[in-house]
């Protein structure tokens, strides 16, 4: 399981970095399995809070909602997952980024999970 | 795609010129379209009788039904029907009816519906009836229209949340929100019942109502179930029963008598009607007295008692603070005689042995693979159970493997990755019309399985190995849909 240090994370499975960049966890596509479908419903400009639904992921055992980890405006929507979605897959770190936020609030990230704290969250559902 | 058989499409079948039926000629002077109506771009097939009849024959022997076997689907209740119910509803006295006779030439179908009404009122503990909803999560939407209009009515406006657990089926949320009502969902406890302390945190003055399943779909008896009306209640939040797993409860516990105050309920699941494809469903909804007066329009009463000479004369009638209808005319009428006829056939006695032995059933299979696979919520459990379909020595095994490897034995799959709290969910519904020989084949086969996910797991990544196709690809099918008869080559 993948789990960056520099990141931070919820307990819905979502990634976000200091810069605002936001995605789901390699821990997330991994119980999702084959992503088919990304629908993102925020889109740039859009001011959004913390714990909003941003978008659906689809895969071929379940459809997950994804929330904001933190508020702010969305600067930019990752257009390739509308082709790709399995970029998610591939690599959730990287390409399959969801959004991009100019953040509100950036004190909002230290109520997130560090990696370490992510890692023992992943753990127990695994027990 | 690998296959064995290549069923060539309806498309491929065509021949220029070739058709099916003869019009006779026009009697009557032709009359063109217009032509800005008129399109040429519908590649329609032009194939004969016998090219489509066979081309369907032929589809449906790749198919698994339960008159071929067994058919643990869990939280569909693929039960046997019984043939008699299909003879029944082909009656040309039910249907060759039209919906718009007048009601003194419709009076047995009438008394049908009027019988089965009364029927389920009985079987549930209830005081009102509607047999309009189409299925069941019309049933559900119906019934959380008519929490709505409860609340309207004595002018409690502010009651806008409704709560879900979270191993609901997923048109509770569905049905709620389409309905306006804000939705929160309720974890549940490590014994799969709602987390009491969870609920209570929600329950104050903007609660309109739970929705709650019971058995849930972990095929569990909520265990404070009177406790948990009790506290939705107090809050002034009504309960919606779920009827979807009443196959269990049937003579045993009426939801009514628990305290819910409204509930739909599947005929075609409890009622033994076909459905998954060979429906159509039918969702009834059956609620406590303070509920009827919000019924969909019309139900069927009695309008003239029986006298010495004459039976009992049969109408609709409007509920006086009726949502309104929800469904043309008066619902899937060739299912209800179709229920009607079964709940007769069994009568009461048999109808609790339904309910007896779907439980009895389901504890069968449960314990004899309860060595091999997890069972996250293992205690006595109802009318289905749900394992897990995962070892740590063997990582790459999925539920999704377990299921394509059991149609090599001729099993229909159960349900999987539902719900969604148990990893790698198997859901596992026997239901009460099979035999004890055919559950141990079933268990037989899945304890293979087990084994050979241990010792031999490519031959579950590659199954399954013996059915007319192999594993479908069913990320590209999903990824890359094409909807439409298209010449070009797939991307």
């Amino acid at each position: 399981m993948n789990i960056p240090a520099e990141l931070k994370y919820t307990k819905n499975d979502e990634w976000i970095r200091d810069d605002g960049t936001v995605g789901v966890t390699d821990y997330a596509q991994d119980q999702l399995s084959d992503v088919v479908f990304v629908e993102i419903t925020v889109s740039e400009g859009d001011e959004i809070a913390q714990g909003d639904i941003i978008g659906t992921i689809e895969s071929v055992k379940a459809a997950a909602d994804v929330f904001a980890p933190a508020s702010g405006k969305v600067v930019s929507v990752n257009e390739a997952l509308d082709d790709r979605p399995e970029l998610i897959n591939e690599d959730p770190y990287g390409e399959g980024w969801l959004i991009r936020l100019e953040l509100a609030n950036p004190e909002e990230l230290a109520s997130l999970m560090d990696a370490a704290a992510y890692e023992a969250y992943c753990a127990s559902r695994e027990a | 795609m690998p296959e064995k058989i290549r069923e060539p499409l309806l498309r491929e079948l065509s021949s220029p010129g070739r058709q099916g039926v003869r019009f006779p000629d026009l009697d009557v002077p032709q009359s063109p379209l217009p032509g800005d109506l008129l399109r040429g771009d519908l590649p329609l097939p032009e194939v004969s009788e016998i090219d489509v009849v066979r081309h369907y024959t032929r589809l449906s022997h790749f198919n698994h039904a339960v008159d071929i076997n067994f058919y643990p689907l869990g939280s569909c209740t693929m039960k046997y029907n019984p043939k008699i119910n299909e003879a029944l509803a082909r009656l040309p006295g039910f249907s060759a009816l039209h919906p718009l006779q007048p009601e003194i030439t419709v009076q047995g179908a009438l008394r049908l519906m009027y019988e089965l009404q009364e029927a389920l009122k009985e079987i549930t503990g209830f005081a009102g009836c509607s047999l309009q909803p189409a299925a069941g999560a019309h049933g559900e939407l119906t019934g959380v229209h008519i929490m709505r209009a409860y609340h309207a009515d004595r002018g409690d406006t502010r009651r806008n949340k409704i709560l879900v657990p979270d191993s609901a089926h997923g048109t509770n949320p569905a049905s709620s929100a389409m309905s306006g009502f804000r939705v929160v969902e309720i974890p549940s406890d490590e014994r799969g019942n709602i987390d009491l302390t969870a609920l209570k945190a929600e329950c104050d003055d903007t609660l309109a109502g739970l929705m709650l399943t019971n058995p849930n779909t972990l095929g569990l008896f909520e265990e404070h179930l009177l406790e948990v009306i009790d506290t939705v209640h107090a809050a002034g939040g009504l309960v919606y029963g779920d009827g979807a797993n009443l196959n269990a409860l049937l003579g045993i516990a009426k939801p009514g008598d628990l305290g819910f105050d409204v509930m739909h309920l599947n005929l075609h699941k409890t009622f033994a009607t076909p459905h998954g494809g060979g429906g159509p469903g039918s969702g009834p909804v059956v609620c406590a007295p303070h509920l009827t007066d919000f019924l969909p329009a019309p139900i069927v009463v009695i309008k003239e008692e029986a006298t010495d000479d004459l039976p009992p004369f049969y109408g609709f009638h409007t509920p006086a603070k009726t949502i309104g209808r929800v469904k043309a005319f008066h619902g899937h009428f060739s299912v209800m005689v179709k229920a009607l006829a079964y709940i007769l056939m069994l009568g009461g006695p048999g109808l609790r042995q339904v309910a007896e032995d779907a439980v009895l059933n389901a504890n069968y299979l449960r314990v004899r693979l309860q060595d091999a696979y997890r069972i996250p919520y293992n205690r006595i459990c109802m009318h289905e159970f749900v394992a897990e379909g995962r070892w740590k020595d063997a990582p790459d095994v999925h539920a999704l493997d377990i299921a394509k490897r059991l149609m090599d034995f001729g099993f229909h799959p159960p349900t999987n990755y539902f719900p969604l709290i148990v990893h790698e969910a198997l859901m596992i519904e026997p239901t009460e019309t099979e035999s004890k020989e055919t559950l141990d084949a079933f268990a037989a086969a899945m304890l293979q399985i087990a084994e050979e996910a241990h010792t031999n797991p490519e031959v579950l990544h590659s199954a399954p190995h013996e059915t007319p196709f192999g594993r479908l690809d069913e990320v590209k099918a999903a990824r890359d849909l094409v909807l439409q008869w298209d010449d070009r080559p797939p991307k």
